[in-house]
């Protein structure tokens, strides 16, 4: 469903991902670990169009969305939910969510709005607060719902359970295979590797912009190497 | 006490010239975060504008009202039209220069607005017509009196305010504006077309500034190309008292510095007047820069 390849992506002078491949199948959580700095980001941004590899190429659908607009990429059902929430603070939930179905057609609002409020309750009951005034799990959960308004088919996740109290970090990985078990395929970035590699079919282990691991979830988690680099024991 | 209210209509009459203007100022601040030197100049030229409307549709006898509300539709329209050409052409190619060279380009747009004025219009000022005949109603049987041309500003100030406040709060482009400027790469990634955005954020303000424009030379009677500059500086004044990117601040400031400005020249300092509103400057700047509405400003690191 996704293709990456070889992609070369700067800040500048800052080479931040270098010779860059990664693949994600139609179906999938795919996680990325690695160390703050790692690239991480960069990678979803690059994915997104937010930025553009100076090399490479990125195949979402069988077509190349390299040098597409965002507009463009969000339409084909790629969607990005970025680091650290970014909900619009001085709106309601409710308009934050109109804003993530922002290119859909307006007759599909009501039944997105449905499925929204159905798999994270708490926002209906919240959804005419402003987003600013939510609690940090429920931005969360609001930065989730508001991707998924967009109709994703690859749905970004970067760091969804950065800051979270651990009951929360597991609700949102529940969630998160719930959206993938309704057909969502998803790239799930994660400092909190130990629970990335439990929902995850797959991982990519970045380092200072480059994969330098990559396999099966299970067998990554099990060995020696991620055990004492990423999971601390 | 009459006088006193007295002087707070008139007030409010100005204030709203100057909170139309301010709007502008800060939706557009809200949005890219460039001071737009040349909105007041948006105002003059929506004023020009208003002025061959008026004349040309009064000259084939329709009814006053009727001119006026087309004066103000076509200054409108040809200012919002103006004022997303400014955008392309002068601040867009800029979108990653530094601040400096945005707010320098704006400066460099007002005096070409104003220059360019002059060279097709001449120096001198003009007279504007007097679309509707000035009439004088008392209030409520006390001394306090309201003109016909008051009454009209307040309407049209308030007819403008309730469809702005439609389209910011009910409608896609307006829910667009409100995160856009909240946090453009977040709205980017809804895929929201940020470059149109920003235009529909030109075209409202220099809007507002146009049917400031009119309303201005239906009440001084007189416009001329360099009349943007100090209602320009007492709008911007405006917006930063209001909190700059608040729209109700905007509203409140315009008003609110209208009317001290009003009761400081009534009571025998009008010579005082001008230097009013940069007075309220430095006081903010000293005691509150985010001003009365402001939010803590988030900048971006
Ligand atoms: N806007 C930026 N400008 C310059 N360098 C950046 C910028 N964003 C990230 N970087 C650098 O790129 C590298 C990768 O960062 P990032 O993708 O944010 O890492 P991660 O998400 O894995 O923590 C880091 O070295 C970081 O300092
Ligand atoms: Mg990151």
């Amino acid at each position: 469903m996704l293709k990456v390849e070889g992609i070369n992506v700067y800040y500048g002078a800052i080479h931040a991902l270098k010779d860059l491949s990664i693949t994600v199948n139609e179906g999938e959580i795919v996680t990325l670990i690695g160390a703050n700095g790692a690239g991480k980001s960069t990678l979803l941004k690059t994915l997104s169009g937010l930025l553009k590899p100076k090399t490479g190429s990125v195949e979402f659908l069988d077509k190349s969305i390299t040098n597409q607009s965002i507009q463009s990429i969000v339409k084909q059902g790629l969607i990005h939910c970025p680091e650290g929430r970014r909900v619009f603070a001085n709106m309601s939930v409710e308009e934050n969510l109109e804003l993530g179905g922002y290119l859909q057609d307006s007759s599909s609002l009501p039944a997105d709005f449905e499925k929204v409020y159905t798999t994270f309750p708490r926002l209906l009951e919240r959804k005419k607060q402003l987003a600013g005034t939510l609690s940090g799990g429920e931005q969360q959960m609001l930065a989730m719902g508001r991707a998924m308004m967009g109709h994703p088919k690859l749905l970004l996740l970067d760091e969804p359970s950065m800051g979270l109290a651990p009951l929360l970090v597991q609700d949102i990985f529940r969630i998160i295979q719930e959206v993938n078990a309704s057909g969502t395929t998803v790239l799930l970035v994660e400092q909190n590797a130990h629970q990335a590699l439990k929902i995850a079919h797959r991982a990519y282990v970045l380092e200072t912009g480059r994969v330098v691991l990559e396999g099966d979830a299970k067998e990554l988690a099990d060995s020696e190497e991620i055990k004492m680099a990423y999971l601390g024991h | 006490m009459e006088y006193f209210i007295q002087q707070l209509i008139n007030g409010i009459s100005v204030g709203s010239i100057y909170a139309l203007i301010a709007l502008g100022y800060t939706m557009v601040y809200g949005i890219i975060k460039l001071i737009n030197f040349a909105h007041g100049d948006v105002f003059m030229v929506g004023s020009f504008i208003g002025l061959f409307s008026a004349r040309y549709l009064a000259s084939v006898g329709l009814p006053p009202v009727i001119v006026l509300i087309i004066s103000l539709i076509i200054s409108m329209t040809v200012s919002a039209l103006l004022g997303i050409s400014i955008e392309r052409l002068a601040y867009k190619p800029l979108r990653k220069a530094s601040r400096i060279a945005v707010l320098i380009t704006a400066i460099g747009v007002s005096f070409f607005l104003e220059y360019s004025g002059v060279f097709v219009l001449g120096p001198q000022a003009k007279g504007f017509p007097e679309i509707l005949n000035k009439k004088q109603y008392q209030l409520f049987g006390s001394s306090v009196q309201v003109d016909s041309n008051q009454i009209m500003i307040l309407v049209t100030t308030v007819i403008l305010m309730i469809i702005l406040q439609y389209i910011v709060h009910r409608t896609k482009i307006g829910k667009a504006m409100r995160a856009v400027s909240y946090d453009m790469e977040a709205a980017r990634l809804m895929g929201i077309n940020v470059d149109r955005t920003i235009s529909a954020t030109f075209a409202i303000g220099s809007a507002l500034a146009a049917a400031a424009g009119v309303i201005f030379g239906m009440t001084y009677n007189s416009v001329d190309p360099m009349m943007g500059v100090l209602p320009g500086l007492k709008a911007f004044v405006a917006a930063v008292l209001g909190g700059i990117g608040s729209v109700p601040g905007a509203l409140v400031g315009g008003l609110l510095l209208g009317t001290v400005e009003t009761e400081i020249s009534s009571l025998g300092y009008s010579s005082w007047r001008d230097g009013v509103a940069f007075a309220v400057l430095i006081l903010i700047l000293i005691f509150k820069p985010s001003g009365l509405f402001g939010k803590n400003v988030r900048e971006k690191v």
